[in-house]
């Protein structure tokens, strides 16, 4: 279990804009893997967890820091030395219309790992494509066809097919449900949980929406603005949230039961997420923390355990939340004393 | 010379419907399309004349370059009308018109297919590497179609042919050196925005190299337009050829080409009229048969364009 | 937008360089006779070499070319070989012929295309809308010198014929001969060009115009109850010739030299014509001083085509 098979180390990736500012995508970010776990990663849309997962999948160069894929390094290796490293790591897409391609069929997007790796050609090829789309609930029959005539799961089926052709490691799925209906998300999820238990896979399952997350994940990352702000185990996370930003996110889901839903707490965070090309200083939620203090402002909370005895449960916060402790009542205080 | 022609937008995702790729579907449609299918059997009918240029002369009896100065010419050595012997008329030097111009297919069409397929491949591959590899290789490529683009070229194709001389040889390069320039731009534009489509993300996370992922993801997404765009160049190609001609820098003599004919004919129109008529409706036609067909086909592949 | 500017301009000057380049070469990788030529047939070594030598031929091409280089920043194109004119003199003789024929056809295509296509786009799919598109094809069709060829035989040698001598064979008139015969000279230019380029436009107005009528401020100007011949002209058409000027532009600045076969045709000595005989002397600074000043009208008004793209649309952004 506690075998690392992806490490992040530091990891910063910057796009410049067209008006010579940088945004800052990825800022720091460090974590593991563990072999056969599911990672969550969650955060609002434009937080980094995207390019973070491109930078996992060495789609992107990062701008500094690396990315250690069974202890050999990967985030320098050139396109050529990495291609032999793709049958290991997978990616499946958020956009089941837009990652196939709308004019080839699906019988050869599906083979294209076997095509690319040279690893079965003709007859074999189709056979195996075929073996794979009925793996995950395609009708082998419609080899043939063309993407436009799948529905958006089907769609997402096919994605699957092709990340699981060459029996990967390393399974990263970018917000792969997010762009279906809420009845489909519900079989592919299950899809790739059959398959992980199937083929001993380990997946990073990027989302913004923590209930999806909280469904499939062994462990859960919380990002903002870049960075990691919480990672701990799932029930950890749920049951004793340390960072206001995550209990933020979590009152924010719906409860099946209206009971408990009416003792909850409700926190609205204020203001808009603030922008990349300039994040806020010291700790990046200050602006919109209830419980921001002003040496918040300056000093750039570390991801640490937060209790000694529980090393698997590191916030980013100088004042990290008790258990129990209400967050809907608390004021910013950003006055120097 | 400007091409009217339109860009058609690929990029569209055809509706989900069974069992058809986008490309039989376009097809469907395009043969439902009654003008460009009179159009298509148009050209097919002109193709023919070009394949049968042989039997023409076998039937008439009269080769092409022929010159019948006794029974083709007037006394007043005048181009003769159509008639039982000579259907279309003859020429200035007492040739048959009606196989000259049969034979004068063979270089239209041979020219028009030639120097299109030209065009449309170094244009294709050129727009292509610079769509898709971008950095120093889209700089100098993208300048080199500015260049091509900004040459008035009709003065360029006459200088050089009468630098090098005129030949079928020099026509066909000099067109599809200049041509090439509006379809490469034409792909790199689509490139530049295919390459930032998921698909070609997925195709490098699985591993896929440039080569692969420029011929087998990209490419397969541009070709719609360049169907489109070369279905109308052929016509465009027929007519620089025949303006070349015109002016003097087509064939050599007596080699019989429509444009050749129709300049041997300004200085007769006043008396023969058959001698430029028949030339320039045979010239007229195919390239009127060639824009309606590629109309058709590009409302074919760009349905939008015929919905209100 | 100052940026952008100086980035076009520069463009456009490497540009201009790259195809003088590119002729220079061309011509000098050809044999020349032109010393031949001017020396006549009792031209001995001697004269050949003489006239060589004043030419400046017998330079090595790179030193002939820094030179014409060095002159064509200063504006100075050179000379031609025969008459010892100043090329941009030759320029400017040819160029009020080609302007006048470019922008009077301009005027005609453009009222011809953006009428058609207008009616075309307001009357989808009528026998009007399929007429005039067939019309419009028709004319695009033709090969110009055959369109020219045609005009002149009914409307100068028919007409004439039969007594109604409104237009001459050929040749042109200036303006300052007065504007009636300068006028009755370039007409059939005109009508023949035009016709030629109307098509572009016709097609170009109806797939814009069909694209804004279908825009959701159009069907609210309707709602509101204006007027449907308001609704076109002054909602419709306004944002639908954004991409009518633009290829109106880069038309007009492609016709500086372009317009050769209808020159040729008409007996127009503009600078099509000026440039094929000069071909044909292999008369080389003439050459190359058309080949350059074309290619610069296409760069300028390609530019200009991208500032005023940029004021028409705001949402062109530009960098």
């Amino acid at each position: 279990m506690n075998d690392v098979l992806l490490k992040v180390d530091d990891v910063r990736k910057e796009f410049p804009t067209h008006s010579k500012e940088v945004v800052q995508a990825v800022a720091g970010v460090s974590l593991e893997v563990h072999k056969g776990e599911t990672l969550g990663l969650v955060g609002e849309t434009g937080c980094g967890k995207s390019s973070l997962a491109r930078c996992m999948a060495h789609l992107y160069d990062v701008t500094s820091g690396s990315v250690w894929f069974e202890g050999h390094e990967i985030s320098k290796l050139s396109r050529k030395a990495m291609r032999p490293l793709r049958r290991d790591v997978q990616v499946i897409f958020q956009d089941p219309y837009g990652s196939l391609n709308p004019r080839r069929r699906v019988g050869s997007i599906i083979g294209d790992p076997f095509a690319i790796h040279n690893i079965a050609s003709g007859n074999e090829r189709k056979k195996k494509v075929q073996e794979l789309m009925e793996l995950v609930g395609l009708n082998p029959e419609h080899y043939n066809r063309f993407p436009a005539e799948f529905s958006g799961g089907q769609r997402q089926r096919i994605g699957v097919a092709r990340a699981l052709a060459l029996r990967p490691k390393l399974v990263i799925c970018d917000e792969p449900v997010s762009a279906l209906d809420v009845s489909i998300q519900a079989q592919i999820i299950n899809l790739l949980s059959d398959l992980q238990r199937e083929f001993d896979l380990t997946y990073v399952f990027i989302s913004h929406d923590l209930s999806v997350v909280r469904h499939v994940s062994d462990r859960i990352a919380v990002m903002y603005l870049g960075k990691i702000v919480e990672l701990a185990p799932t029930s950890e996370l749920f049951g004793q949230t340390r960072h206001p930003y995550t209990r933020a996110l979590l009152s924010a889901l719906p409860v099946a039961d209206p009971d408990t839903a009416d003792s909850r707490q409700q926190i609205i965070l204020g203001g808009d997420i603030p922008a990349a090309t300039n994040p806020p200083t010291g700790c990046r939620f200050h602006t919109r923390c209830p419980k921001a203090r002003l040496d918040c402002t300056a000093e750039e909370p570390a991801l640490e355990p937060v209790l000694d005895d529980k090393p698997d449960h590191r916030a980013a916060c100088l004042y990290p939340l008790t258990v129990g402790e209400d967050l809907s009542t608390a004021v910013p205080d950003l006055k120097a004393s | 010379m400007t091409a009217a022609i339109e860009m058609v937008d690929v990029l569209e995702e055809p509706k989900a419907i069974e069992g058809r790729s986008p490309f039989s579907l376009a097809l469907r449609r395009l043969r439902k399309d009654k003008v460009a299918m009179i159009s298509l059997a148009v050209i097919v009918l002109i193709v023919l004349m070009a394949i049968l240029a042989p039997v023409f002369a076998a039937v008439t009896g009269h080769p092409p370059n022929e010159q019948y100065r006794d029974l083709g010419l007037t006394p007043d050595g005048l181009p003769r009308g159509p008639n039982g012997t000579f259907w279309l008329g003859t020429d200035d030097l007492g040739r048959d018109v009606l196989v000259r111009i049969a034979y004068g297919a063979r270089i239209s069409l041979l020219v028009g297919v030639i120097a299109t397929a030209i065009t449309v491949v170094i244009g294709v591959v050129l727009g292509l590497a610079a769509g898709f590899l971008g950095g120093i290789t889209d700089t100098i490529l993208a300048r080199l179609i500015d260049v091509v683009l900004s040459v008035p070229f009709l003065l360029v194709a006459i200088a050089l042919v009468s630098v090098t001389g005129p030949s079928l040889t020099v026509t066909v390069l000099v067109i599809g050196c200049f041509s090439w320039a509006s379809v490469a731009r034409i792909v790199r534009g689509q490139v530049l925005s295919l390459r930032e489509r998921e698909f070609v993300e997925a195709a490098r996370s699985l591993g896929a190299g440039d080569r692969r992922i420029m011929f087998v993801d990209v490419l397969p997404n541009v070709i719609a337009p360049v169907i489109v765009y070369t279905t109308l160049l052929i016509p465009v190609v027929i007519v620089t050829q025949a303006t070349l001609s015109f002016l003097g820098l087509g064939l050599p003599p007596p080699t019989p080409d429509w444009g050749g004919m129709i300049s041997e004919s300004q200085n007769y129109y006043t008396t023969a009229w058959w001698f430029i008529l028949f030339p320039g409706l045979a010239l007229l036609v195919t390239t009127l048969a060639f824009n309606l067909f590629g109309d058709g086909v590009r409302d074919a592949f760009d349905p939008r364009a015929d919905r209100t | 937008m100052a940026m952008f500017l100086i980035r076009r301009i520069g463009h456009g000057i490497l540009v201009l360089w790259l195809i003088s380049v590119a002729v220079f070469a061309l011509f000098f990788v050809a044999p020349s006779n032109v010393a031949q030529t001017l020396a006549g047939r009792q031209g001995t070594p001697e004269t050949i070499a003489l006239i060589k030598h004043r030419l400046g031929l017998d330079l090595p091409v790179w030193q002939q070319y820094l030179h014409f280089l060095g002159n064509a920043v200063k504006g100075d194109l050179g000379y031609d070989y025969y008459h010892q004119v100043p090329v941009t003199h030759i320029i400017g003789q040819a160029l009020p012929i080609t302007v006048s024929l470019a922008l009077g056809a301009a005027v005609l295509w453009l009222a011809l295309g953006v009428f058609n296509g207008v009616i075309s786009a307001t009357h989808p799919r009528s026998l009007a809308d399929r007429g005039l598109t067939l019309f419009a094809l028709f004319f695009y069709s033709f090969p110009s010198f055959l369109l020219g060829l045609l005009l002149l035989y009914f409307l100068y040698f028919r007409l004439t014929l039969s007594g109604f001598g409104w237009f001459p064979a050929g040749g042109y008139s200036p303006l300052a001969g007065g504007i009636g015969p300068w006028f009755q000279h370039l007409l059939l230019p005109w009508i023949a060009l035009a016709l030629l380029l109307a098509a572009t436009y016709t097609r170009l107005t109806r797939g814009s115009m069909l694209d804004v009528l279908g825009e959701d401020y159009i069907r609210t100007a309707r709602s509101k109850g204006i007027r449907e011949s308001r609704v076109v002209v002054v909602h419709g058409l306004r944002s639908a010739l954004t991409p009518v000027v633009t290829q109106f532009g880069i038309d007009l600045g492609q016709l500086i030299g372009g317009v050769v076969v209808t020159e040729t045709v008409f007996s127009l000595p503009g600078l099509g014509q000026t440039a094929v005989t000069a071909i044909n002397q292999q008369d080389l600074p003439v050459i190359i001083g058309i080949v350059l000043f074309a290619s610069a009208a296409v760069v300028v008004a390609n530019i200009l085509v991208d500032i005023g793209y940029a004021v028409l649309d705001p949402r062109v952004r530009l960098h």
